[in-house]
């Protein structure tokens, strides 16, 4: 498609159309149609069907061995009366939020860095990928032992002050946790970033130098703007993701202390597994769902109309 | 063509997003119970030494000579056991003899039909049940019925301490709850923590309260909640039980950062034979990880047990203890008939033998079979042995851990609010309304 016919986008069709003969297009929409159906039936079979599962089960009791019987808006009313899992709602929210604003500046920064072309920066961006290769449970149980307060990094490195007991306040422990989130997920992000940058054309930064910008004006009116798409499929990962932090959190704290880390993921998980409620978690996981269609499609809608656009008109 | 494209992403934003709630209910349903050998039985059981060498080698023996009836074994980790074993009974696929801890959860598979009922192979064989401990059959018992095979070890709770610490404070062990309270001041003051404990876990909180309640209202505060019986937790003795908790924890009496430690890594224990902490209560279990663990701190005498202290004023018989009586064998009412019989084979001829027996006592556990005194005697650890015996055999109640006695709802909710409570993030008063509501589920 040409560049230039990215401004409207209906004119862009009728001037396909002539260009092709309307059987041409046809055909190729009935095989693009096609290609898609394998994706649609696992879609369908993994995806829909459980969800609507999960919506039958909400208003149901079953404690997952005996037999189901209908509770009709039963578990609906617990759900929506009780504290803790308003609580989950805000914890989720908080760690979201948080996390987001910890981990975009560093990432985005730490990506620009890492796209440049020299040796050393090939290097020190191998180190920072390091967390990639390892799992969620693995990270959890290596800064389990690392910040335990009596036999932890402190007793190690004999260093009193990080002596802390960070997984047993509950104060603390919600900052601890977004810590070791953005420890695991810094890199991910940081490589989406550094392939991002790397697509920005030179001519640009070029032009920028002609005319004056320096290296902060040139990242903050090129690199940043040119990164629009970048940043929102990141963020959208951020933010859709940290309603799945749960595998960390689960070995790291089991919710705990208290309620302090139980986001509404894990909420669903000790509800319908640990204590046996397979409506009153379902209930949870319909929620679950809910929040997270509204923050993607939020999401989208952040990005503007003309998502699909390109950032290089003229280019 | 924007049509088609921004419906594409809002179709891959739900293809992102719905995984998490089809993950979350379809978790854990991935292998099944593997299969079992024709004429054979399947078996799930726990990771975790001593005791896995020891089932093991008892399999192995059976399997050689009970070629025809093989029985195949899978274990896994404790935590991770207890899901995924109520997913697969619920699931249709359970494995033919299931592991576990009788008591509420047992009666959940009972009720719903998905376990053998064992009272009519248990009268054909009366030898199997005059040779084990009668306690240990209350928590397989539901509605009269027996549904489990008792085995393995009885598991009382028990305090150990630290005798090295102990003579640096000059100390003795606690015998009531006010010598207890005036030792933490005393360990605090000396830069030792009073009392190991691995919160995280929760159900090892529930011990102390388990105890407690029992020193200051006597068994039958609990027997009313089992019961069902309406604001059975809102019992006085419940109230100060907690009360005197909280103490405990504002004394300092537990270990810094004791809610963020988890038992299952045995770091409570470490804290107790690394002198870092004086005193723990435990399960008797641990006395074999610390005998394994700890260097030579169990060989040269330096750890030591005591009853739990009496409370003054309280109703509770100081004999009383709390703990797990047995572990249990339960068959799946899903498996075949040959799968069953060799199950029951199994049951009959495979389970706590001569070779086992001694096995589980050179580990330092009591097994749950009447008569081995002398056996008890002749073992290294005798000292220990024999007062886990006697604390077992007299004691006039040995209530069954909480969270295995009541339904996995009711217990879930217990260790969620014991949790809060040793944090004091709710009141004693709080807690027994929050209970009071899971009565009878």
């Amino acid at each position: 498609m040409s560049a230039g016919a990215l401004t409207a986008r209906e004119p862009a069709e009728q001037q396909l159309a002539e260009q092709h003969s309307t059987a041409g297009i046809k055909a190729r929409r009935g095989s693009l149609g096609w290609m898609v159906l394998p994706a649609l039936l696992f879609f369908a079979v993994f995806a829909v069907l459980p969800l609507l599962g999960v919506v039958a089960l909400s208003f149901t009791n079953w404690d997952g061995i005996g037999a189901i019987s209908v509770a009709g808006m039963d578990n609906w009313l617990a759900v929506l009366s009780d504290p803790v899992m308003y609580n989950a709602v805000w914890l989720t929210f908080v760690i979201m939020v948080v996390s987001w604003l910890v981990q975009t500046p560093i990432s985005l920064l730490l990506g620009t860095f890492t796209a440049g072309s020299q040796k050393y920066r090939a290097v020190l961006a191998v180190l920072y990928f390091l967390p990639l290769l390892l799992s969620s449970a693995a990270i959890a149980i290596a800064y389990k032992a690392l910040l335990d307060p009596n036999f932890g990094l402190a007793e190690g490195l004999g260093l009193p002050f990080l002596a802390q007991d960070w997984l047993g306040q509950p104060q603390l422990v919600l900052f601890l946790v977004i810590f070791v989130i953005a420890w695991q997920f810094v890199p991910f992000h940081t490589l989406i970033y550094q392939g991002g940058v790397r697509q920005i054309p030179k001519s640009l930064y070029e032009a920028a130098e002609i005319d004056g910008a320096g290296r902060v004006k040139q990242f903050f009116y090129i690199t940043v703007p040119q990164l629009k798409y970048t940043i929102i499929t990141s963020s959208t990962l951020m933010v859709v993701g940290s309603l799945t932090y749960f595998d960390l959190i689960f070995v790291l704290t089991a919710g705990g202390p208290g309620n302090s880390t139980r986001i509404l993921a894990l909420d669903m998980y000790l509800t319908g597994f640990r204590a046996n409620l397979m409506g009153p978690a379902s209930v949870i996981a319909v929620i679950l769902v809910v929040v997270g269609l509204g923050l993607a499609l939020l999401l989208q809608r952040l990005g503007g109309k003309n998502a699909g656009g390109s950032q290089l008109e003229g280019l | 063509m924007e049509s088609r494209l921004s419906s594409r992403r809002s179709f891959l934003a739900l293809a992102a997003l719905t995984p998490l709630a089809a993950w979350t209910v379809t978790a854990c349903g991935t292998a099944g119970p593997g299969t079992a050998p024709a004429g054979g039985a399947t078996f799930w059981s726990l990771t975790g030494e001593p005791n896995e060498s020891i089932r093991k080698k008892s399999l192995d023996a059976f399997n050689a000579a009970n070629p025809d009836s093989k029985i195949v074994a899978t274990v896994f980790q404790n935590d991770a056991y207890k899901t995924k074993i109520k997913t697969a009974i619920g699931a249709g696929q359970a494995p033919t003899i299931i592991y576990g801890w009788g008591g509420g959860t047992l009666k959940t598979y009972a009720q719903a039909g998905q376990v053998e009922d064992l009272t009519g192979w248990f009268d054909a064989n009366p030898d199997v049940k005059a040779k084990l401990f009668p306690s240990s059959f209350g928590a397989a018992t539901v509605d009269g019925k027996i549904y489990a095979v008792p085995t393995q070890t009885v598991a009382p709770i028990v305090f150990y301490y630290n005798k090295e610490l102990f003579a640096k404070a000059n100390a003795q062990p606690p015998k009531t709850w006010d010598e207890l309270m005036a030792l933490t001041k005393t360990f605090n003051d000396m830069g030792v923590a009073p009392l190991s404990l691995g919160g995280q876990s929760r159900w090892t909180s529930m011990m102390w309260l388990e105890y407690l309640l029992d020193r200051i209202g006597g068994p039958e505060v609990f027997q009313a909640i089992f019961d069902g019986k309406a604001k059975a937790w809102s019992d006085p003795a419940v109230l100060e039980t907690c009360a005197k908790i909280q103490e405990l924890v504002s004394a300092n009496g537990f270990i810094k950062g004791f809610s963020s430690i988890t038992a299952d890594s045995n770091a409570d224990q470490a804290l107790l034979f690394t002198g870092k902490a004086a005193m723990m209560l435990h399960g008797a279990w641990t006395y074999g990880g610390m005998k394994h663990d700890g260097g030579t701190f169990v060989k040269d005498g330096k750890l030591g047990w005591f009853d739990f202290p009496a409370v003054s004023g309280g109703k509770g018989d100081p004999l009383n203890t709390v703990g797990n009586p047995a572990q249990y064998l339960s068959i799946s009412a899903k498996a075949s008939d040959a799968e069953k019989d060799a199950a029951k084979k199994f049951f009959k001829d495979g389970l706590l033998t001569t070779d086992e027996i001694t096995a589980y006592i050179s580990s330092g556990a009591v097994p749950i079979v009447q008569g081995i005194e002398d056996k008890l005697a002749s073992s290294e650890d005798k000292d220990f042995l024999k007062y886990v015996y006697t604390l077992s055999k007299n004691a006039p109640s040995l209530q069954q851990s909480w969270d295995q006695a009541l339904s996995p709802t009711a217990a879930e909710a217990l260790l969620s609010n014991i949790d809060q409570l040793f944090l004091k993030s709710i009141t004693p008063a709080q807690f027994a309304e929050n209970m009071n509501a899971t009565l009878g589920k």
